[in-house]
């Protein structure tokens, strides 16, 4: 029977087109494709078994081996730091993870930065090297609106076109890391299914190529 | 499968497997007290797995830990003599927070110390002895080797910066080429060094592909006796045997603080994490202001709770119920003839939460009856 390599998913638009770059390497699994309310999708004559996630959980299927292999953003990987392998840049959902604040605004250097965010982890590290000094303020959601009702000074958030922060009269200040799609490998899985990861490896990594 | 297999557990038994493989290997135990004093650890805080202890005052004032760690005790208790080698094993808990978590957990760990005047036979018997650890856990397992002597003086010819080394050997931690070659790039290095560097994220495996491939690479002095030393020890494996379990990875090791030659990671067919990790570790005694040289490893054994067991499918084979009257002495050979088959729970009533495969009445006159057989 051919080794089955588990692979999460990230639910989403960005988990439809990194499911388009497998199938592409020669990786498809046609029941993907169907209408259902099935959660695992597999197809062992190719031994790939699919499921979907939430993008943020991606990392932590795989650093734990329930799947082999998986597809997270760089700010995932980030502000978690699974200790997982990332094999490949897979050059989608290009955005970055900036700081943002209100267009007229000045940084207090006086007084402690109030910093508005979802990645705590980012955050924090990108102002430790700066030795700024700073108060974090962990948000779940709607960020934007935390500068704007004087919660925060600034924001760290992913920004992908920048509409949103200009239709609230935010703008980004400085750009932090630039973010993208990452191939991340279970440490143990790579060593007992090494081919076969190898093989989707290479698959996708032809894809990123040809796409330019 | 015998009842043994069935009472003992897969971490119970990884201990007395390893305890009589490091004795036959001259180790003697190294048992310590639950407590340390705290400033052992603060000195060396990098050297733990986290920086978090459990700290308390005892009854003289001083400031005491919950041990996190054994190796630093065993330095602490071990002599710098010239000629002299001091070989330990131990199996004792260890008190560390999670990952992703703020609660403590006990840790089971394993493991062995080999310190003093090192000779390169103690080096390959360390090494030999974590892959024989790992055989006697599993039939699928896998040693990863690196050289971190190696690996320094590779990244030390290449040119980056002091930070830019930091975040090279990062990337090589995590097999990622493509933030590598960023990193170069961006502080112009020669595609040259570039390209040697991406060859240690991208070899892995044989030790004699591996190193067939990165010794043409090699220019400086340091990095030849650096790999030298690695080859020698990688023939000493493949000589003794274990040639197909031992792999080269450099992505091995992420701490060139402590770390200065050998290091390894070993991992077993359905455990997501490696649950062997061990190296030389010179550079720690070197800062301690030691003048011995130091290589151990040590095994994560609550890991194996996660390795297949054949689970039962019962909790009791046999529950006897028996009235408040029933005579003491038919029930105690009664309950004695039916262990003999397997376990027996005697009781007044049916038991909640207990699953059982037979359900059984004594009556009055010593009569045994099935009520319920589930097969």
């Amino acid at each position: 029977m051919k080794t089955m390599v588990n692979v999460a998913l990230p639910k989403g638009r960005l988990g439809e087109k990194v499911y388009d770059y497998f199938k592409k390497a020669g990786f498809e699994c046609p029941s993907i494709e169907e209408t259902n309310r099935k959660l695992i999708f597999e197809n062992p004559e190719k031994g790939v078994r699919y499921f979907w996630v939430k993008p943020s959980d991606v990392a932590i299927y795989v650093e734990r081996g329930a799947a082999d292999i998986g597809v997270a953003g760089k700010d995932i990987l980030l502000e978690y730091e699974p200790d997982v392998y990332e094999l490949l840049d897979l050059n989608i959902g290009k955005c970055r993870m900036a700081v943002a604040a209100k267009k007229d605004f000045r940084d207090p250097k006086g007084t402690t930065l109030r910093v508005a965010t979802k990645f705590a982890n980012i955050a924090g590290n990108f102002y430790a090297e700066k030795c700024r000094d700073i108060d974090i303020i962990k948000l779940n959601g709607s960020i934007e609106i935390a500068p704007i009702l004087g919660l925060s000074d600034v924001i760290v958030d992913i920004v992908e076109t920048g509409t949103t922060l200009k239709e609230n009269d935010l703008e980004v200040v400085e750009t932090i890391v630039p973010i993208s799609a990452r191939l991340i490998a279970n440490k143990s899985g790579y060593k007992f299914k090494n081919e076969e990861i190898l093989a989707i490896r290479k698959g996708l990594e032809e894809q990123v190529r040809i796409r330019g | 499968m015998t009842t043994d297999d069935k009472i003992i557990k897969n971490d119970e038994r990884a201990i007395f497997a390893l305890r009589a493989l490091y004795r036959q290997y001259g180790y003697s135990q190294f048992k310590m007290s639950r407590f340390e004093e705290y400033d052992l650890y603060v000195k060396n805080k990098d050297f733990l797995l986290s920086d978090e202890v459990i700290t308390f005052t005892d009854r003289s004032g001083k400031l005491m830990a919950l041990k996190p760690d054994v190796t630093l005790s065993i330095i602490k208790n071990s002599v710098d003599r010239e000629g002299e080698i001091q070989k330990v094993y131990y199996n004792e808990n260890v008190y560390r927070v999670a990952k992703g978590t703020h609660s403590f957990k006990e840790i089971m760990q394993a493991g062995l110390e080999c310190v003093g005047d090192l000779h390169s036979y103690d080096i390959a018997e360390v090494v030999l002895l974590a892959v024989k650890s790992l055989a006697l856990i599993s039939k699928k397992y896998v040693l990863d080797i690196s050289h971190m002597g190696l690996v320094a003086a590779i990244l030390e010819e290449s040119g980056l910066s002091h930070d830019g080394k930091a975040q090279a050997h990062a990337c090589l931690h995590q097999k990622n080429t493509h933030e590598l070659r960023e990193i170069c790039n961006a502080e112009g290095i020669a595609d040259e060094e570039t390209e040697k560097l991406c060859a240690l994220v991208e070899c892995f495996g044989s030790a004699g592909k591996v190193l067939s491939s990165i010794s043409p690479l090699l220019t400086t002095d340091k990095e030849r006796e650096a790999f030298t030393e690695f080859e020698n020890l990688c023939k000493i494996i493949e000589m003794s045997g274990f040639a197909k379990a031992v792999r080269v990875d450099f992505s091995v090791g992420n701490d060139m603080k402590y770390y200065s030659g050998v290091v390894f990671k070993g991992y077993i067919e359905g455990i997501p994490a490696s649950i062997l990790s061990g190296g030389q570790y010179d550079r720690l005694l070197k800062k301690m202001g030691r003048k011995s040289g130091a290589i151990g490893f040590a095994l994560y054994l609550d890991l194996l709770e996660r390795m297949a067991t054949t689970e039962e499918s019962y909790d009791i084979d046999t529950v006897l119920l028996h009235d408040a009257n029933a005579d003491t002495l038919l029930l105690t050979q009664a309950a004695d003839k039916l262990s003999k088959k397997g376990s027996v729970l005697i009781s007044t009533n049916v038991p909640e939460q207990v699953k059982w495969r037979r359900l059984m009445r004594f009556s009055d006159d010593g009569r045994i009856e099935t009520l319920e057989d589930n097969g």
